[in-house]
Formats: C-alpha cells, sequence, structure tokens
C-alpha cells in the first residue's frame, strides 16, 4: 500500500500521529492562533462544540491536563462529564471494556482518555467506536503535548523548519519524548533525545529526523529548543541512576548548559517541575523559559483538535 | 629528577645499553649517564608491568592488606599500575573514598594506583552506585568482584551506564545458584574428600548469560565492554571465544594459579589452596594456556587476595578464598612457561594486554614514553621466601619453590618504586 495512492482519510481520532499528514498537523496549529484569539476575548467561548458530550476518562490522575482539556471542551461549548478512576468500579476491578460501555450508553459523543497502559486508548476507541483524543497512554504518546511543544517552538521562531529541539531526561519512560520524537520531524525539525544510557532505548534512532546522545553539552548544541523531562524517584529504586543528585549535575537542563545552544534558545517542560531536579530554577523562570506559555498554548491546542476532530470540514 | 639505568638490555635484544629517564618520561637510550646512575645487573628491562585485578584490603581490613604493604608488593612484582577491587569494608561505592585512596596511594611512591569502583551500591547488586561521580573522582572500571551479579537486569543497566562513560564492567562470572555451597571444583578430588564441589558449568553458565545481555545490546548499536575476571574453566573460554567471533565486546583474564595449580592441591585439605573460582582439572588449565597462546585470553591478571595467617589456616569450608602472589607472578609465570609462551609473550600479557583490555594507550620503552619500567633478572635462581614478602600475606603455595626471573628493579613515574638489596 503506498501512501499517496491513497487518497487519504481524515482521521477521527488522536492517538498518536502516525495516520497524519504534515498538512493537517500544520492545520492544527494554524488554527490553535485562532484559538488563542478567543481566549482573550471577554467572554471566551465560541459555539462550536453545542450539543457534544466529551467525557475525559481519566485512569491516571492527572489535574493539569484534565483541566486543560475540559477548559478548552467548555470554551467550545461542549457538555462535560468527567469519568475518575479512583472513584469508581474500575478500582474495584472493572474491565476497561466494561467501562467504557457504559459510558457510551450516556451518549458521549467522544473521549479523552489518559490511561497508565500503552495502548489503552486504542482500546477505547475500539470499544466505543468514538473519536479518541489520547491525552497520555503509558509511555507511548502523549500527542496534544508534543502538538502544543512544537506550537511554542514555532510561535517563537515562526517555523519550525530547520529548527533543533533537544529532550533531556527519562527519553525511557516519556510518551512526551516518543510524541515529539514522531511530531516534530513530521514538521521539518529535528529531535536530538538524550539521557543516561539507561534510560535512552537504542532503538529510538531509527526514527527518522531523530538522534540519540548521553551527552547533554552534545545534545544542546545548536539546538532552539530544550526540554527538560520530569525525572520520576521511581528510577531510582528501579536501579536507573545511581543517584538523583548525580542525575541533576550530569542531565539538569540550567543555565550553564544552555550557554551551548543557540543563542536564542528557549527552555521547556511538559510539567510538573521537579526543581533543582532535571531543571535548575534560573532556567525554569529565567528570560529563555517557556514553560508558563506552554499551558497557555496548551488549551488553544486542545480547542483546535476538538474543533479539527469533531466538526472541522476537508 | 633524574636517573639513568645501566648495563641492561632491552626486552627482545641482547645489547647491553643504558636508559636515561627525566621527570616521569623516558628521555632516551644510551646517552651520556646524567642523574643518579643505578646498574641493571646485566638484566632485561620491559615496560613496567600493569595489574588488573587485586585485592589491597584498604579500607576497613588493613590486618590483610593495605595500601602500602599493597603497592609495595607489586612493585617488587615488577608491576607499574595496579587495579584494586572495591570488595572493602566500606565498599568502594563512594567518590570520597575513591578520592582518599588516591591521594594517600600517590604519597606512597611504590605501584601507582587506579581503582576499581563497585558497580552497584554496596556490591549488593540492586542499584547502580553513581558511576558518573565515581569516574569522576578517578576510578578506573567497575566490578562487583567479590561477588557475583546474580541480577542481570542491574548487570545490564550497569554496563549500559559505564559504557556511556567509556568504561569497562569486569565481573566474577559464577551462578551462585548453581554454585550452592561449593568450596573446590566439583569433580573426582572433590568427590574423594567429600568436600561440596563448585560445577565448571556454574562459570560457563554465567559467562553464557552475560555475554547474551552483551549481544543483545550490540544488536541494538550499543556497544558496551565486559570484561570476565578469572576465567577458570574450558568451557567458559570456549564461550568467550565464540562471542570474540561475534565481534562483541567481551574479554577475560586468567590468573596464574589457575594455569600453574589444579584441584589436586587440596588433597591435603590445606586452605591455602581455596580460591573463588577455584583450582580445577589439568585439562583446564592447558586449555588456558592454548587461550593464552591463540589470544582468546586476553591478559593475565593475579586476583592477589591477601588473607591472614589465621583465617587461612581455618577448615576448607570456613575458610576465606584467595592467593596472595603479586610478588612472584612474573617469576613464576616466567619460569613455568618462559619455554612455552617466551618471554615477550608473558611480557606482553602483563603489560599492553592489560592496557588494550582498559582502553589505555600500550606502554612503550620508546624515548618520550612515560618512564615505567621493570627490570628482570632472567638468569639467577632464587627460592620463594614468603618471610621476605612486602605483603602482610607472608604464605603462598609456591614457598620453597625456586624461580628465576625475579625483578631487581621498578621505575614508576620516573622514580625507584622498588630495587632488589
Ligand atoms: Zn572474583
Amino acid at each position: 500500500m503506498t501512501a499517496t495512492a491513497t487518497k487519504q482519510v481524515r482521521p477521527r481520532h488522536l492517538l498518536d500521529f502516525q495516520d497524519w499528514s504534515p498538512e493537517r498537523l500544520t492545520a492544527i496549529l494554524d488554527n490553535a492562533d485562532t484559538m488563542l484569539q478567543v481566549l482573550d476575548r471577554p467572554v471566551k467561548k465560541v459555539p462550536a462544540l453545542q450539543g457534544l458530550t466529551i467525557c475525559t476518562a481519566f485512569f491516571e490522575n492527572s489535574t493539569r491536563t484534565r483541566t486543560s482539556f475540559e477548559l478548552a471542551a467548555r470554551r467550545m461549548s461542549a457538555d462535560v462529564m468527567t469519568f475518575a478512576a479512583g472513584a469508581s468500579s474500575v478500582s474495584k476491578g472493572e474491565s476497561l471494556r466494561d467501562t467504557i460501555e457504559v459510558l457510551t450508553q450516556y451518549r458521549v459523543d467522544a473521549y479523552i482518555v489518559r490511561h497508565h497502559a500503552s495502548g489503552a486508548a486504542h482500546l477505547v476507541h475500539q470499544y466505543s467506536g468514538k473519536p479518541v483524543i489520547n491525552a497520555g497512554d503509558g509511555r507511548r504518546a502523549h500527542p496534544t503535548q508534543a502538538l502544543l511543544d512544537a506550537y511554542t517552538v514555532r510561535q517563537e521562531f515562526d517555523s519550525l523548519d530547520g529548527k533543533t529541539v533537544a529532550i533531556i531526561g527519562d527519553i525511557r519512560h516519556s510518551r512526551v519524548a516518543r510524541s515529539n520524537a514522531e511530531l516534530l520531524p513530521k514538521l521539518g525539525a529535528k529531535v536530538v533525545l538524550c539521557g543516561p544510557a539507561t534510560l535512552l532505548p537504542a532503538d529510538l534512532a531509527g526514527l527518522p529526523g531523530v538522534t540519540l546522545t548521553t551527552d547533554p553539552v552534545q545534545a544542546v548544541r545548536g539546538a532552539h529548543a530544550v526540554m527538560a523531562l520530569r525525572l520520576q524517584q521511581e528510577r531510582m529504586s528501579g536501579g536507573y541512576l545511581g543517584s538523583l543528585q548525580e542525575y541533576a549535575d550530569t542531565y539538569q537542563v540550567n543555565e550553564a548548559l544552555m550557554q551551548h545552544a543557540e543563542s536564542g534558545a528557549i527552555v521547556l517542560h511538559p510539567g510538573p517541575m521537579n526543581r533543582d531536579v532535571e531543571i535548575s530554577a534560573d532556567a525554569a523562570d529565567g528570560p529563555r523559559s517557556r514553560i508558563l506559555k506552554q499551558v497557555e498554548n496548551g488549551q488553544a491546542i486542545r480547542m483546535s483538535v476538538l474543533y479539527h476532530l469533531l466538526v472541522g470540514r476537508d | 629528577m633524574t636517573i639513568t639505568i645501566t648495563n641492561m638490555k632491552r626486552i627482545g635484544s641482547e645489547e647491553l645499553t643504558s636508559v636515561t629517564v627525566e621527570n616521569g618520561l623516558i628521555k632516551g637510550w644510551n646517552l651520556a649517564e646524567e642523574g643518579e646512575v643505578i646498574d641493571g645487573q646485566g638484566g632485561t628491562v620491559a615496560p613496567a608491568l600493569i595489574e588488573l585485578h587485586a585485592h589491597l584490603r584498604e579500607p576497613g581490613q588493613t590486618q590483610k592488606e593495605d595500601l602500602a604493604s599493597g603497592l609495595a608488593a607489586a612493585a617488587a612484582g615488577g608491576y607499574g599500575t595496579v587495579v584494586c577491587m572495591p570488595n572493602t569494608s566500606p565498599v568502594i561505592d563512594d567518590p570520597a573514598i575513591v578520592r582518599s585512596l588516591l591521594e594517600k596511594a600517590g604519597t606512597l611512591g611504590f605501584a601507582r594506583l587506579k581503582p576499581a569502583a563497585a558497580l552497584t551500591r554496596g556490591q549488593q547488586g540492586e542499584a547502580l552506585a553513581e558511576l558518573t561521580y565515581l569516574k569522576q573522582a578517578g576510578a578506573v572500571m567497575f566490578t562487583d568482584d567479590g561477588r557475583t551479579n546474580e541480577n542481570a537486569r542491574v548487570l545490564r543497566l550497569g554496563l549500559e551506564t559505564a559504557a556511556s562513560l567509556g568504561m569497562v564492567v569486569s565481573v566474577h562470572a559464577e551462578d551462585a545458584s548453581l554454585r550452592a555451597d561449593g568450596v573446590m571444583n566439583e569433580g573426582a578430588v572433590s568427590e574423594a574428600l567429600g568436600v561440596p564441589g563448585n560445577p565448571a558449568a556454574a562459570e560457563a553458565a554465567r559467562v553464557a548469560r552475560d555475554i547474551e545481555i552483551v549481544a543483545g545490546l550490540a544488536a541494538q548499536g550499543r556497544p558496551v565492554r565486559l570484561h570476565v575476571q578469572h576465567l577458570s574453566t574450558a568451557r567458559a573460554l570456549d564461550l568467550v571465544r565464540d562471542a570474540k567471533k561475534r565481534g562483541l565486546g567481551v574479554s577475560c583474564e586468567v590468573c596464574p594459579h589457575h594455569l600453574t595449580l589444579t584441584d589436586e592441591a587440596l588433597r591435603g585439605f590445606d586452605a591455602i589452596y581455596k580460591v573463588a573460582p577455584p583450582l580445577r582439572t589439568q585439562a583446564d588449565a592447558d586449555f588456558l594456556l592454548e587461550g593464552l597462546r591463540d589470544g582468546s585470553v586476553d591478559c593475565l591478571a593475579t586476583d592477589h587476595a591477601p588473607h591472614t595467617r589465621a583465617e587461612k589456616e581455618r577448615d576448607l569450608l570456613d575458610a576465606p578464598s584467595g592467593i596472595a602472589y603479586i610478588e612472584l607472578a612474573f617469576p613464576l609465570m616466567y619460569t613455568r612457561f618462559g619455554g612455552t609462551l617466551g618471554l615477550e609473550k608473558i611480557v606482553e600479557l602483563l603489560t599492553a594486554a592489560p592496557a588494550r583490555v582498559m582502553g589505555w594507550p600500550e606502554p612503550t620503552l620508546e624515548a618520550g614514553a612515560p618512564a615505567d619500567l621493570v627490570v628482570f633478572d632472567l638468569k639467577t635462581e632464587r627460592e620463594v621466601r614468603p618471610a621476605e614478602f612486602k605483603s602482610k600475606a607472608k604464605f603462598t603455595p609456591w614457598a620453597g619453590e625456586t624461580l628465576t626471573g625475579w625483578p631487581v628493579l621498578t621505575v614508576v613515574d620516573g622514580k625507584v618504586a622498588y630495587r632488589r638489596d
């Protein structure tokens, strides 16, 4: 099967970027400009999704991501139904399939899914037959995060073409790193993934436009954006690291490291941050930081994705 | 500081010559005498030997050995550089210990110390030590020697981290569950003696596992470096030989005691012969010797492992493992195998070969090279007299034997580190 010979079907879900062409991805980024304007209005609401019911199904806790999605949906006039697994029958052993089939009886039109298992968003799509936006599944994908990262870089440099984004940290367990490694090269940017050898799966080097290194100075050299990833304390007990202090000394994104990057390079972080571990205060709060900008852009990107999936036309 | 050593032959030559060393470097050969003049006594000069595997017992076990006695013993054995093992008390898993050992060794003026550090915290095998800090402090190798790496996953993580730091991981390859309570080679002798045996398969099984870890990482485009310590069995050497054919980053060392002694030595129940891995059979020893000849064994190492006499006077089950003989490793090899391997090969196995394992520059005798030298007296027969050892362990399986090839002078960094009185 050749991609050129087949008319591309408009994806009705955002599980990862596999079915997404650069043109559609660019359209989502372009549309986010409009959404940012909506957010600047006194009345931050448009009727685009009126009458639709969107369920945020969060099997894993993430107040920030859920809030961002729910606000995005409400600002487009959707009804939002919140399903949090902690307080539900899932904790009593109900299967993912049963949960989704029950929710679907409430006439849900689309799902936003967060789950600790890679592939769970796929299953929700399969069981519900509805559009699904993956809000983070296991270590696999977190596409809206990658879109907002790409958008933030593009905002800074007008284009992603020929830009380099260095991502530093626990690459192995990071869905953010995987999604960015998939997305950014589609948009013309290069990605450098960097972390301790134990947290840097060599197989990722097979992705187009992606290079790996264990040397952070090498990673940021020539980079226009440097993203620090949250380091989970469990990586210590998992045997991946000698100590948090050793990690911070070697891989922390700080102003000293940023001196090796391009002069106008910006600092990103998907949050929440461990200050003084993967990122220093001078990098997190300094003039290069676009971390709060990412949060703002995240909402615009999620509005744009919802619009694109649920009402947009070819 | 300048020294001229006269009246000796460069290895590979029969001509008498002299060498002048200045500021830690070889200035040149056959120059006018300068500085302190030392008589080489007609001996043969070679680059100082490199030991990749010695237990110097500091910190914490200094009744067995300490840096001063261990490094003096090494210099007396012709060694210029010694990698010490981290199974001390406390374990060398802390950069501060590495720094303090280096500082202390630097003031002694014997052989040069290059500490190995633990791969895992406390050598417990469960969590990596701070390998980056340990390297920064001066550690040259990571190993949990003294223990075996039972947790394969942690070893794999350690190999990956070490390789990213450009470092070798060395392993005591022995499957602890197969070894069980074995204290000597499992075979006819252990059966006859009624002593619990340690099968050759315990070593081979572990070597096979570790090679597969290396192979798996290599297949992902992630080359790592594994060095198998004190290999003792034919079967395990076969596996290493095969791994090398596959182009994997695997090297191994063999100890002179595994070449010169067999499990027959234990018939008197004397724990002086108790080592880990144990003395094997003559067939194993012959196979290892062949491996030295054909290059499938990378280098020689002594596993110098001193204990107190009282500890070694316990019964076979309770006595600790280890033979301490860094002072006579070269004379032993030269006397036993000078005819079969040849002098130059033996020297190579103790100098350039270990340097290659570590990724260090190969030592040479050319002008401008570091002045790490040893002069051997290849003629005079001398009896092994443990009372004269610099090591605190003043007993050895070879006591009373007559050997040739004793070092008469060791120069480290351009300074005399040992001189036979
Ligand atoms: Zn050992």
